[in-house]
């Protein structure tokens, strides 16, 4: 129970930084990607403060044995730069220049960004969908 | 630019960093909006971490359009246009293995050269994509 409800705060805490910083303004977004246009590099901070935080803290935890809620750590085990990862963030890429929005700002998005953020979002699941049914 | 604008977008990074961190600290998870959407239902045992962490993102939107609407901008695209993004955001997200926070916070934050390659491409095709249609449409 406890676990539930740190992890309902985490989701929080991560809407409210999204919320703050300006991510879920599409506007914002676009105008960050505009390099040859009326550039504003502002939300270059958002991942500068995020990396400021979160890189020491990585450093504390990875010489521990296991998180305080699970019997160990779940680290990415993919290590290999390959054609998938350089396409599938190619194509992430103009989809998120071509909306303003990535997966975590089109959620938080859903009731104040209707009916835009919905499509969004319902277009993303069928293409996750649409992916992992290829995998099989 | 201006300093409350840097100001906010510091601040905001900094909570999303946190979070980032509380996930890892406490459920041992990486705190990647794709990853955690696309495999929400997975029976792996991440499913309670998952679905709680996007119960509180989605309900905190939710608060948020009632009472800050302001911090959630209008779109500056069109509906059509919105689904073919999402689609792409979803086929690329799960291709590339995660988006922005997975590679770009938790990723970069752990040194991984994979997150390194990622943001640096889709920093780019995102840049190319609206250097072609503008910043607004």
């Amino acid at each position: 129970m406890k676990s539930i409800a740190f992890a309902v705060v985490t989701g929080v805490l991560f809407a409210v930084g999204l919320l703050v910083s300006g991510m879920t303004e599409p506007a914002k977004v676009t105008a960050f990607l505009d390099v040859t246009g009326n550039w504003d590099p502002t939300l270059a901070f958002v991942m500068g403060g995020a990396i400021l935080v979160h890189a020491p803290i990585v450093r504390l935890v990875r010489h521990r044995t296991h998180p305080i809620f699970d019997v160990r750590f779940h680290w990415p085990i993919q290590h290999a730069i390959d054609v998938r990862l350089v396409a599938g963030a190619a194509i992430f890429g103009i989809g998120w220049g071509l909306s303003g929005y990535c997966p975590g700002p089109a959620l938080v998005g859903l009731a104040g960004a209707a009916p835009a953020a919905v499509v969004f979002i319902a277009a993303m699941l069928a293409g996750i969908g649409f992916v992992r049914l290829m995998r099989r | 630019m201006t300093v409350w604008a840097i100001l906010r977008a510091l601040g905001g990074g900094a909570l999303i960093g946190l979070a980032a961190s509380l996930a890892l600290v406490a459920h041992g998870r990486i705190a990647g909006i794709s990853g955690t959407v696309g495999r929400a239902l997975d029976d792996d045992g991440g499913r309670p971490f998952r679905l709680a962490f996007l119960a509180g993102l989605i309900a905190t939107g939710f608060v948020a359009a009632v009472v800050a609407p302001q911090a959630i901008g209008a779109s500056v695209r069109s509906l059509p246009a919105l689904a073919i993004a999402g689609f792409l955001v979803g086929v690329g997200t799960t291709l590339g293995n995660g988006c922005t926070s997975g590679h770009g916070v938790c990723g970069i934050s752990r040194g991984s050269g994979r997150s390194v390659v990622a943001v640096g491409t889709f920093m780019l095709t995102g840049a190319i994509t609206v250097a072609i249609l503008g910043a607004s449409s």
